[in-house]
Formats: structure tokens, sequence, C-alpha cells
């Protein structure tokens, strides 16, 4: 594959969820090696795009590449080979409740390779202890606590030392040392395993921390993508309220918000 | 006027969700069984080891309950036949009428329904938490099919089980039957079974049999569709559970009738 080939390219993609628009146009490109931040408020669609990226929605319009491959027309052979080389953790974790964590974690060896068991065994208990959960194999994914929840599913995303890992909401949930310890393992895993990770969050802190670059998202669209110092000093009014803080300011149209009132089938704001 | 339309609109959309649901069924059923005879070339195995369990958690884990409810019923029938043949004389026909309705009717009714609400709604249940959990997508990803991983295996234990979970309620419906009647028609049980063996034939159990595959069809397809389809946390769940139950049921009388129509002309 050319080296200089983006491992993910996103153009003019569009989602509808009905009549809905939720991503206007997104074009979105992220290279080897990089850790891309996909940040935006609620409602911005950064996770209906996280959704299309891994191909669990077909795109209504626009091209998803994926190490090469469409993922909106490719076939089930060539889907099933890109999804041996990405990583997904979900933001609740994801984990299969009737399964021990360490059964979790050796899933995708015991399902997609025909590894001996000892050999899945040893390597799902490797992961565990790259994440800091060494010994906890034999528990059940309802006795740990929300931190180890997340670091049990990314055990399980990376253990077929994917190229791609995506990471939705990391620090959703969690307490400011236990996702400070997050965000260092994923600086962590690039650094060692030379993966190419995308995380989508709305958390700053951790976004400034870990990222190489940053897409801000707003409203279904691209704001900006650029470094993190770059994103940080924009003059963008709408980056700025993220960035602070600070409440939108939505002007008021006084007649569509009578009929919202007033009406049953009034178009939403 | 608005009143008669939207009356037309919402009869519209359950015509086409119901439509959307019948498809939705069909393509797991086509799908399942394209994993299971193509899977493996595929890299999409529908485990072995996963439709053992499934065949223990649906047919084995039902065995003792079955076996009571076939028992009560087998009572409940001699009960009635013995009563009403004998108002004009018929007490010898009690024997043949138990055993034809038990195998051709009761049999494979009884354990459906039972397995409808034990294992349909079980079915709907998990994988509708799962859906609402990611964990249906968080597979997906992996690259397992849910479809192969999750509802292939429950299919193909229900159809394995259900027919012989039919054939063992028969046994024990008309041993009830015997334990009842035996001593009304002063005969000894085990007369009583011999005689029964004597007058059924292949084509009564056939038809019963021939029915529970069907049923086990109807059963798993609802449980399973009604479960991908959950949305709407745990509220959702539960009304995919009583959804699937009283769906499965539904159609489990109704392919009933049709059934029996079509097969006893």
């Amino acid at each position: 594959m050319n080296l200089d080939r983006p491992l993910i390219e996103v153009s003019q993609l569009e989602a509808w969820y009905g009549r809905r628009r939720i991503l206007h146009g997104v074009d979105f490109n992220v290279h080897a090696g990089e850790i891309r931040v996909i940040m935006g408020g609620s409602g911005s669609g950064k996770s209906t795009l996280l959704r299309h990226l891994l191909g669990l929605h077909r795109p209504r319009s626009g091209t998803i590449r994926l190490l090469g491959a469409d993922i909106g027309h490719a076939s089930e052979a060539e889907m099933l080979a890109v999804r041996k080389q990405i990583g997904v953790s979900f933001q609740g974790g994801a984990l299969l409740t009737s399964m021990s964590v360490g059964d979790n974690v050796a899933l995708p060896l015991r399902e997609l390779t025909s590894l001996d068991e000892n050999t899945i065994r040893i390597m799902s208990r490797l992961k565990l202890e790259v994440v800091n959960l060494g010994g906890f194999q034999d528990l059940m994914p309802a006795q740990l606590s929300g931190g180890m929840i997340k670091r049990a599913a990314l055990a399980r995303a990376i253990v077929m030392d994917p190229k791609l890992l995506f990471f939705d909401e990391p620090s959703a949930g969690l307490d400011p040392v236990v996702s400070a310890e997050l965000d260092e393992l994923i600086l962590r895993l690039r650094d060692a395993l030379r993966m190419t990770i995308v995380v989508v969050t709305h958390e700053l802190e951790s976004a400034f921390k870990i990222a190489d670059t940053i897409t801000v998202l707003d409203q279904g669209e691209i704001l900006m993508t650029d470094s993190v110092d770059k994103v940080r000093r924009a003059d963008n009014e709408r980056i700025q309220d993220l960035l602070n803080r600070r409440p939108r300011e939505t002007p008021v149209d006084a007649d569509a918000y009578l009929r919202r009132l007033t009406e049953e089938h009034a178009p939403p704001a | 006027m608005a009143a008669v339309l939207s009356a037309l609109e919402s009869l519209g959309r359950a015509t086409l969700q119901s439509l959307a649901g019948i498809g939705h069924a069909a393509m797991l059923l086509g799908e399942s069984i394209g994993f299971a005879v193509t899977g493996w070339r595929r890299g999409q195995p529908v485990r072995l080891a996963s439709v053992f369990e499934q065949m223990r958690q649906i047919g084995v884990d039902a065995l003792p309950i079955t076996a009571m409810l076939a028992l009560v019923i087998g009572i409940m029938l001699g009960i009635q036949f013995v009563a009403a043949l004998s108002e004009f004389g018929a007490q010898s026909q009690v024997i043949i009428a138990v055993a034809k309705s038990v195998t051709r009717e009761f049999g494979a009714l009884i354990t459906a329904i039972l397995v409808a609400g034990r294992s349909g709604s079980a079915l709907a249940a998990r994988i509708g938490s799962m859906n609402v959990s990611q964990e249906v997508d968080a597979l997906a990803v992996i690259g397992v099919d849910p479809v192969r991983y999750l509802a292939a295996p429950a299919l193909f234990a229900m159809l394995i089980m259900l027919p012989m979970l039919t054939i063992f309620a028969n046994a024990i419906a008309i041993l009830g039957a015997a334990m009842y009647s035996a001593p009304a028609l002063n005969v000894t049980p085990a007369a009583y079974i011999a005689q029964t063996l004597a007058l059924i034939t292949p084509g009564d159990i056939g038809q019963g049999l021939a029915k529970s595959v069907v049923f086990a069809i109807l059963i798993a397809l609802i449980g399973i569709s009604t479960g991908f389809s959950v949305s709407g946390g745990a509220e959702g769940v539960g009304r995919a559970t009583t959804r699937s139950v009283v769906l499965s049921i539904c159609y489990i009388i109704v392919a009933d009738m049709v059934f029996s129509f079509f097969l006893n002309r």
C-alpha cells in the first residue's frame, strides 16, 4: 500500500436520520501514525460520523475509504479483511456481559484466527497486561468499575494488533485521574504499537493532551481540521464557544417558535 | 377529513412496518442458512458448541416443565374424553381419541407455546439488551456477524429441539391419559399404552412434528428479529420481550389452524 495514502479517506459524506440531515458533505482524512481527535458538542454529528467510519451505517452519499477499501461498496470478504485491521472501543465498553473479561478479550482471536487455545490465552493476557488489567481475566464485566471496563474494552480492541484504533469517548463517566491514565495509555499505544488512532470526545483537556490533529465538528459540518495549537488559536466563533465553554447563542425566530408551540407538525428548530 | 387521513396514514405505516418485519425475519432465516452452508468458507462459521449450548437452554432445560404440563394435559384429555364419550357409550374410542388429539395437535401446540414463553422471550430479551448496550455493534466491528453468532445457533437449536420436545410431550401426555383413563376403562395402563401404540400411525406423529418445525421457525425468528429491532433502552427490551411472546403465540395458533385444515382434508 502506498505509504502516503491516508488510512481513512472520507469525501462528501452525507448522513440523514429520516428527514433530518446529520452530516453535510464531510471531508476527512487521517494519515498513518496520527492521533486524530474528533471534537464537537452533543448533537454535532460526531457519533454518526464514527458509526459511518465503522461501517455500521452505509453512507447515503459520498465515499468512505478505510485502509484503501471503499466500505460503502465493499464485498463481505473485503469488509472482513478491513475489520480484522481495525479495533474499536465503544463508549460503554460493550463487553459481552455473558462472558468473562478474558473471554471477551480473546473473542476476536477465537472467532477470526485459527490459533491454538494456549496462544490465544497468552495473547489475550498480554493485552490485558498492556492496559494494566493483568490477572483480571476471570472476572465478569459486571464486577468491573467504569474505568476497568473501558480498559478491558481497549484490550479487546487491540488484541488483533489493529492498524487503526477507534475510541469513542474515552473519558466519559470517569474521574479525572482514571481518564488521565487512559490518555497516557492511548499515547503509549501509538508509540509502542504504532497504531493510528481516532478518538471521538468532547473533553477538551484530554483532546489537547493526546491529539496530533483535531477535527472540530459542529452541526454536521467540519469547522476545521488542524494541529492542536492552530485549533486553540482559531478565530472561528463556534470553535471558541466550544473551547471556552460558552453557551451557544441561538437566534430566536419568533414565527417558527410560535408555530412549534401551536402546531402539531412544525419542523424542529 | 383530517381524522380519516391520519387513520389511513397510521394504517399504512403499520402495514409497512409489519411487511418490513416479515422481510427482516425472512432475511434472518436466509442469512442463517447461508452461514450454516457456506460460513466455514467465508470465515464466519456457525459454531457447533454454541448450537449445543442453545440446545441445552431451549431443550434440555425445558424438560421438567414440559413433562409436567404434558402430563397434566394428558390427564385432562383423559377426563374429558371419558366423560364425553361415555355419554353415548363409546368409551372404547377414548384411547384413539386421546392418541390422535395428542400426537396431531396438543403435543406440538403445548410444547410450542411453552417454548415461546420460555425461550422466544429469552432470545428477544438477550439480543435486545445486547443491542441496547452496543454489544451487537461491537460484534459487527470485530468482524463477527451478529446473525451467525447470535441468531443462527438459536435458530438451529430451536429447529432440532422443538420437535424432540414435542415427541417427549406426546409420550408423557399419553402416559398421563393412561394414568387416569385406564382405571376408568377397566384396562391396565400397560394395555392402554399398547393399544395406543397399535392405533397411532406414523402420519399422526408426522403431522405433529411437521407443525413443530414450523413453530420452531416462527418462535426463533420472531424472538430474534424483535430482539434485533429493539431501541429505547430498558423499556424497549421489556416491550420487545412481551411482543415476541404475544406475536409467537398468535402466529403459532394461526399456523396450527392452517396446518390442521390442509393436513386433514
